[in-house]
């Protein structure tokens, strides 16, 4: 698949895959997707804004410059902003690729790392030399502070420009928890919400703070998704308790919401508002209790997000959405083409 | 236009059937301009009030300051006429609150001091005037939706409060450049409300009248300010008239009078 280069949330000649009941792959403009919705389904999306995660900066013991990616957080309380998992690349930005980029100097814990406006010490090595802990100094309300005026939004090699926050916010974003975008939420915008409710379909948030999607370093790699907070409002439940009693869909916007539901579903698929801390991985072995279809980005064999469509059709129907994907030129990444695969139970 | 102050006040020794909650208990509301005028006498009556209020202004000594005075405010410093200002103001804002219920645009510019004739305004005037009036609301509000909605989905409310003049509906001599951006701000006020009814997001412009501010000062210097209200009244009648649109709240006649 081609990258897409420009950071359009919402080109006009976006394209999407569907991957249907019947297992058929049909291809249509994007803006199609809401003539897809049958009355009485339900689309829920992330609504996580998006931190200003990469922090520049210098380790004060060599004096080197470094790069901090922050990529993990114990919980969404506003108040806890003194710790975060953290991935530390050595010298140089985003014109190199991820793959390329030095490792940080050694680090150990008791490290200061200055970067900008904020002082964060590594509280701990975590079994690989670009992972740690980070502790940040100051009240809640300087860090926030230090991350808004210092941090930019993690920004990507196979991108023209440098991406601004009003890159990678969604329209919808709202709890600045994500470390990453929730891409797939870029279909979103006002209009089409309201064209979901003419359809008779609804439509509901979780917050997910949606982690790094990757590290450009095989090990690391293979440990993602880290694990991911999340939260589920209350009205997300009835509305899910709704479609169900009127047999609408679940149609779950990236793979963060899928994350968090079927975390969240207890064995019998109930759901029930909560706070909670996703940590499995979704495969081909997972059974999905509470989401229908997905609508997502087109993701590559081998990544954790092509792992998790895994667990809504079997490998054969999606190597050959592989496949179409690759001779319809579909573009991939954050601001690429998208797919849309209903479940197999869901027919 | 009179507002009972009576009706959801918190008396501390009075018997539990009596005491009913105050409607901006817990509430996140952010108020930009709150440093001085109008905001700061929201910024005190709302936190007054339990609400978790987090404000912005240009002077990082005024911010510090008011924060201290105001203890459990969050005080950012921030220009709402700078587009590069918007997000990280937004992020503080929905981060540091934890989201977002209310937004008050309050933060204005009054355009050319002294006032002056349109064809003596100069460019520059008149465009910091609709930056401060009409951008900095418009981007802020459009970062903001987001939060906004969330709550609305939530059933906590979402309010938008714009805050706006006579001037915007009269045509008062001098008064062209911040007349005018007032008016664009009514009229997106109204189209807003329109377009997010549906979600349960509510947008109010309302006219607090001619206050002993530091603006009013630089607008009319010779103004005795014993004909201007108290900027204290204004914050209390602009809260009530929020409260009314919240959930479970209905709106008061004197509310409605209130809205242009």
């Amino acid at each position: 698949m081609l990258a897409a280069v420009s950071a359009v949330q919402r080109p006009t000649d976006a394209k999407l895959l569907v991957v249907n009941c019947e297992k058929e792959i049909i291809h249509v403009p994007r803006t199609a997707f809401v003539d897809l919705l049958q009355p009485n389904d339900l689309v829920i999306a992330n609504d996580a804004a998006t931190l200003p995660a990469s922090l520049s900066g210098v380790h004060q013991q060599t004096g080197r410059r470094i790069e901090v990616r922050l990529a993990g957080r114990p919980s969404l309380n506003p108040m806890d902003v003194s710790r975060f998992s953290a991935v530390v690349f050595g010298e140089g930005d985003f014109h190199t690729r991820t793959e390329d980029r030095p490792l940080p100097p050694a680090l150990q814990s008791g490290d200061m790392l200055l970067l900008g406006p904020l002082r964060a010490t590594v509280a701990q090595v975590l079994g690989h030399p670009r992972l740690v802990s980070l502790h940040f100094a100051g009240s809640a309300d300087e860090v926030w502070a230090g991350l808004a005026r210092h941090g930019r939004p993690i920004q990507y090699s196979h991108l023209q420009t440098g991406l601004e926050m009003w890159d990678v916010w969604t329209r919808i974003a709202g709890l600045p928890v994500a470390f990453e975008p929730p891409s797939a939420g870029f279909v979103l915008d006002w209009h089409v919400l309201a064209t979901i409710r003419e359809h008779g379909a609804a439509f509901a948030t979780i917050t997910h703070a949606a982690g790094i999607s990757s590290t450009g370093d095989e090990d690391l790699d293979r440990l993602l998704p880290f694990d991911e907070p999340y939260q589920i409002p209350d009205a997300t439940v009835r509305a899910v308790r709704h479609t169900r009693h009127q047999g609408g869909r679940i149609i779950a916007v990236g793979t963060t919401v899928v994350r968090a539901l079927e975390d969240a579903a207890t064995a019998d698929g109930q759901l029930r508002s909560c706070a909670g801390l996703a940590k499995g991985k979704i495969g081909p072995s997972t059974r999905l209790r509470v989401v229908d279809a997905i609508l997502s980005g087109t993701h590559e064999p081998g990544t954790s997000h092509y792992e998790l469509l895994r667990a809504f059709v079997e490998d054969s129907t999606l190597e050959r959405a592989t496949n179409e994907l690759s001779t319809h030129h579909y573009k991939t990444h954050e601001f690429g083409d998208s797919v849309l695969i209903a479940s197999c139970k869901s027919c | 236009m009179t507002i009972s102050s009576t009706l959801r006040q918190q008396e501390p020794g009075a018997p539990l059937h009596t005491i009913s909650k105050d409607p901006f208990s817990g509430l996140r509301v952010a108020i930009t301009g709150g440093t001085s005028g109008l905001g700061l006498a929201l910024v005190r009556e709302l936190s007054r009030r339990g609400a978790r209020v987090a404000f912005v202004a240009r002077t990082r000594e005024r911010v510090e300051q008011v924060a201290q005075e105001n203890s459990g405010t969050h005080g950012i410093v921030g220009d709402v006429a700078a587009k590069n200002d918007i997000y990280p103001i937004a992020l503080q804002i929905t981060g540091e609150l934890g989201g977002l219920d209310v937004l008050i645009n309050n933060a204005s510019d009054l355009g050319p001091t002294p006032l002056a004739m349109l064809s003596d305004t100069e460019c520059e005037d008149l465009e910091r005037a609709f930056a401060t009036n009409v951008f900095g609301p418009f981007r802020l509000t459009k970062a903001l939706m987001g939060a906004l909605a969330a709550s609305a989905r939530e059933g906590r409310g979402a309010v938008v409060l714009n805050i706006s003049s006579d001037a915007a509906i009269n045509a008062y001599p001098g008064w062209g450049a911040y007349g005018s951006s007032k008016a664009a701000l009514n009229h997106l006020s109204r189209i807003w409300n329109e377009e997010h009814a549906v979600e349960n997001v509510r947008f109010l412009s309302l006219d607090p009248g001619d206050m002993d501010t530091p603006m009013h000062a630089a607008a009319i210097p010779d103004a005795d300010p014993a004909t201007l209200k108290r900027p204290e009244k204004s914050a209390h009648e602009l809260a009530e008239a929020i409260a009314a649109v919240l959930p479970g709240v209905n709106a008061s006649e004197d509310v409605v009078e209130l809205m242009q």
